[in-house]
């Protein structure tokens, strides 16, 4: 809406696809109705607290509940022991995988606890304070042990094992000893060596940035309900109320069917609510006490004990020619992934050079184990870690070979037909048009003014597909409900709405959407990957032509005719033949008179997206760095984004400002920090610092839009490749800035200061 | 010790609330009043979530203790429509996409009012400063900051045909 764009060069067959409707959840979210995790009461509700360790790493000897108990007020105490125990077990979870024994340790430890936070205990009381007060009571007594919180630490000779059972997966042979190193990963093609020995420009560097954590700012909140007959009900906010049935259901041994998850409105989630670590909890709570248990995380807990992604080292040389043809990279990555093994190293090495065209390559991940909070998916997981070397060293060639910044990168850029990685084609993807839409921008071309430097970083992410549910039901007076089952986590309501409304040919506002309960609804996969508007939307879609067809044949009964002499058009089905030739019924009039010509009007569809594209994008960053205090501002940011079909303008760019915040953010501010006890030294917002408003410029927008031919309107996913590019387009603006190059993130005012004074 | 009863004026209605000694106005809003509009996002007055307006004054209403209401007006989300009417803030949210998780959207609301009440005219470098202690982790605040301009714009119109007619 705030960049220059040619409306008419797109869309021009939609009339409801590419507008700007209100979202249909609006009212209540400006009203203060809308209810979210902590807002949801049972009757009878008690409330849960949460006994974490104080120790990163640590054997739990005993813990005496006995004074706990004794509180009154108190109506359960758990520990691990009320837990199953559970055989290794590794069970698909949309953005990744989990093993459930891990996954259950992980929301109650059993034997041992592995980071400053994991949970130990929990009680059940008719009061949070009481609550509160039950918890500091329990006794545990811990053998504490030796921890390791980087990556260094935990890969040393004789480094303190988090996981006995842990042998490093992914090399030629088993190792024969227990290692914090979980997975290698390599791909690649070619001979990289050869090429970057023969190459004409070589840059080489080791590069770092810290854990960040998602950031929402609705801590994790849940209300579960465990009934005599052994039926549990669980209000949360997530964003898959089928992946908490899913785990919960595997975790304590209970049929799916007898788990209902209620979807609460989500107050952001950005992957981190893809994982379970109250909800077992609060149903086995439930399950002792004969009473609803709500069970909320403070601040300080979501920072010590939930999601952050992992923090990254990579080594990398990247071989160029005169031309600035990149000839050949190596890369060599170490993901921090906390305490339990995690899923970026596969898709940051798969992303690494996803969007270039690179003939001899090699990528190597590992996925390295130490004591901090396990790590959960954070917006396009592994990608920005692993672009943001790529993007500094092309920046760096650039700059050596006098090239500029855009044109480099679209001499090698990854174009639709071009082989991958995985030897795979491209199908129809747009990085090259965005690099041309952001040479065009007047920001590009912009003057910069003293002490600022600009900067130019691409990324991509793969997107996804997947399985989703969708139901369309007609009401008597043909007005539409649209149910899925895909939680909604920044206006997946309104683009719902607006692809069925545009399906049918009718108002944006004849269509409501709910999102039902997993005893309501077929499954679907949780809302991650960008895959919502996508997958599901494309469930939506085919649902409402399964109506259509309903329609059309409903009409045909009424008007005595054959189906294939009656036509959808408008809204309405038309009559072609016959004594009603050229009158049409509405959706209302059909509906009405539905129990007449062969019952309720309805459709399901239940499918696995296929067909999904991956997403580019190219960020356009100044910076201002003070020269006396080594501050960096962002004076102008400019997004351009690959978005496919924009269904609802105004959420495509709030995910693309949004993202480009966070990745600003990451670059500049934000990182866990621990002090040498292994305990978490900045887990509020004071001291974990956020983007705030007055941090940021307007953040511009170019909506490139290259339909995805898989797609009926050509949806993409949008969400997640607007955080890959800032930590690049950061670091390479503020090193053109300062005429140096600081390697490791975030780009704190001391660590410039000390840059641009020479210091190391 | 026992539960505190308080009186208070919330939303223009006197109101009367018991409360523990320690509870933050935020939790007898919540658990008391039924008010979960004001949400907690971090109990330490850094994120805005909970914003209220106490006697014409924006806070944190994690940070004020609900016995302190004793007496006092405040103004929470759930007032600023006139019945069914949207506040223009609220509107313009709406209208420029300027909310999409939403949780922090009713301490934006509620600030963004605060701040044209007192300011009907702010630039865009005032509007983030004073909106700088409500963090939204969705939009990168951009929407947000053209939608308080947009309703600061329609408000002063309102005002001016107001006087013209009267």
């Amino acid at each position: 809406m705030n960049a220059p764009q040619d409306k008419a060069s797109f869309k021009p067959a939609y009339d409801v696809v590419g507008t700007r409707p209100v979202r249909p959840d609006g009212v209540e979210k400006v009203t203060g109705k809308a209810i979210y995790g902590t807002d949801h009461v049972a009757a009878g509700m008690l409330h849960g607290a949460i006994l974490r360790s104080p120790h990163p790493h640590a054997r739990i000897r005993s813990i005496d509940t006995r004074k706990a108990e004794a509180l009154p007020g108190v109506k359960a105490v758990v520990t691990g022991a009320d837990f199953p125990s559970l055989a290794s077990l590794e069970v698909s979870l949309g953005e990744g995988s989990g093993n459930i024994a891990a996954i259950s340790r992980n929301c109650m430890a059993h034997e041992k606890v592995l980071y400053d936070g994991h949970a130990v205990a929990a009680v059940a009381a008719t009061s949070a304070v009481i609550a509160e007060e039950a918890a500091a009571l329990i006794e545990v007594e811990y053998e504490v042990l030796p921890h390791v919180l980087t990556i260094d630490e935990a890969l040393a000779p004789g480094a303190p094992v988090l996981h006995e059972d842990m042998f490093t997966k992914g090399l030629p042979e088993k190792p024969a000893e227990p290692s914090n190193a979980a997975l290698c990963f390599t791909v690649g093609r070619g001979e990289p060596d050869a090429a970057i020995a023969a190459a004409h420009t070589v840059v080489s560097g080791r590069y770092s940035a810290l854990a960040v954590h998602q950031g929402y700012i609705e801590p994790h909140a849940c209300v579960a309900s465990y009934n005599a007959d052994g039926q549990v009900q669980v209000w949360a906010s997530s964003q898959g109320a089928f992946m908490i049935r899913t785990l919960c259901a595997s975790i304590l041994g209970i049929s799916q069917a007898d788990i209902r998850v209620t979807p609460l409105e989500i107050g952001g989630g950005f992957g981190g609510k893809t994982k379970v670590y109250l909800e077992p909890v609060a149903i086995v709570l439930s399950r002792k006490s004969g009473r609803p248990v709500r069970l909320a995380m403070s601040r300080a807990d979501v920072f010590r004990a939930s999601g952050p992604a992992p923090g990254v080292v990579a080594d990398i040389t990247v071989g160029a020619d005169a031309d600035g043809t990149i000839t050949g990279v190596v890369m060599e990555f170490k993901m921090l992934s906390g305490a339990n093994p995690g899923n970026d190293t596969h898709s940051g090495a798969m992303s690494a050079l996803a969007h270039y065209n690179v003939a001899n390559c090699r990528v190597t991940g590992w996925d390295v184990l130490c004591n901090t909070a396990a790590t959960a998916a954070y917006r396009a997981p592994g990608a920005p870690q692993t672009i943001f070397p790529v993007e500094c060293c092309i920046d760096e060639i650039a700059q050596k070979l006098g090239l500029d910044p855009i044109d480099i990168r679209l001499k090698n850029a990854a174009r639709p037909g071009d082989v991958g990685i995985m030897g795979m084609p491209a199908g129809e993807i747009g990085y090259a048009e965005c690099l041309e839409a952001a040479k065009a921008h007047p920001h590009y071309s912009a003057p910069l003014g003293p002490n600022q430097g600009r900067g130019i970083a691409g990324g991509t992410w793969g997107n996804y597909g997947g399985p989703s549910t969708a139901t369309v039901n007609l009401g008597e007076d043909g007005s539409v409900l649209v149910t899925t089952g895909s939680p909604d986590i920044g206006g997946s309501r309104a683009a719902m709405a607006m692809m069925a409304a545009e399906t049918l040919e009718i108002a944006y506002e004849q269509v409501r959407v709910t999102i039902a309960d997993t005893s309501s609804i077929g499954f679907s996969m949780l809302t991650g990957g960008s895959r919502t508007t996508f997958a599901t939307g494309k469930a939506v879609i085919l649902a409402c032509e399964e109506i259509i067809a309903t329609l059309r044949a409903r009409a045909a009964v009424m008007w005595s005719i054959d189906v294939s002499q009656t036509e959808w058009r408008g809204g309405a089905v038309h009559c072609l033949s016959g004594d009603k030739a050229g009158t049409s019924l509405t959706m209302g009039q059909i509906a009405a008179k539905a129990g007449f010509s062969g019952g309720p009007i309805a459709a399901e569809v239940a499918l696995n997206a296929q067909g999904f594209l991956p997403g580019f994008g190219v960020h356009i960053c100044d910076t201002e760095v003070d020269p006396e205090t080594g501050h960096v501002s962002v004076t102008r940011y400019t997004v351009v984004q690959d978005v496919g079909t924009a269904i609802h303008p105004d959420y495509v760019e709030g995910q693309m400002q949004g993202g480009a915040a966070q990745g600003i953010g990451w670059a500049l501010n934000e990182g866990y920090v621990y002090d040498k006890a292994g305990r978490m030294d900045n887990p509020g917002f004071l001291d974990y610092r956020m983007p705030v408003c007055s941090d940021l410029p307007m953040i511009d927008t170019v909506m490139v839009e290259k339909p995805n031919p898989a797609h009926p309107f050509g949806v993409k996913g949008v969400g997640e490749v607007p955080i890959v590019p800032p930590l690049g387009a950061v670091a390479n603006a503020v090193s053109r800035a300062i005429g140096l190059r600081v390697h490791d993130l975030p780009l704190t005012p001391d660590r410039v200061y000390a840059a641009m004074q020479g210091k190391s | 010790m026992g539960k505190m009863m308080i009186s208070a004026t919330i939303n223009g209605d006197a109101q009367q609330f018991l409360c523990d000694p320690a509870a933050t106005l935020l939790d007898a809003l919540r658990d008391e009043l039924g008010l979960t509009g004001s949400k907690e996002g971090c109990g330490s007055g850094d994120c805005g979530a909970c914003t209220v307006v106490l006697d014409g004054q924006m806070v944190c209403s994690c940070l004020v203790l609900a016995a302190e209401a004793e007496g006092r007006k405040i103004a929470t989300i759930e007032g600023v429509a006139e019945g069914s009417e949207l506040h223009p803030v609220q509107r313009k949210f709406l209208e420029k996409g300027a909310l999409q998780c939403g949780f922090c959207t009713p301490g934006f609301i509620v600030a963004s009012k605060a701040l044209l009440d007192h300011n009907p005219d702010p630039s865009e470098h005032e509007v983030r400063y004073w909106l700088a202690g409500n963090l939204c982790r969705c939009t990168g605040y951009d929407k947000i900051v053209r939608a308080v301009l947009d309703a600061a714009a329609e408000l002063r119109q309102e005002t001016t045909t107001q006087r013209v007619s009267a």
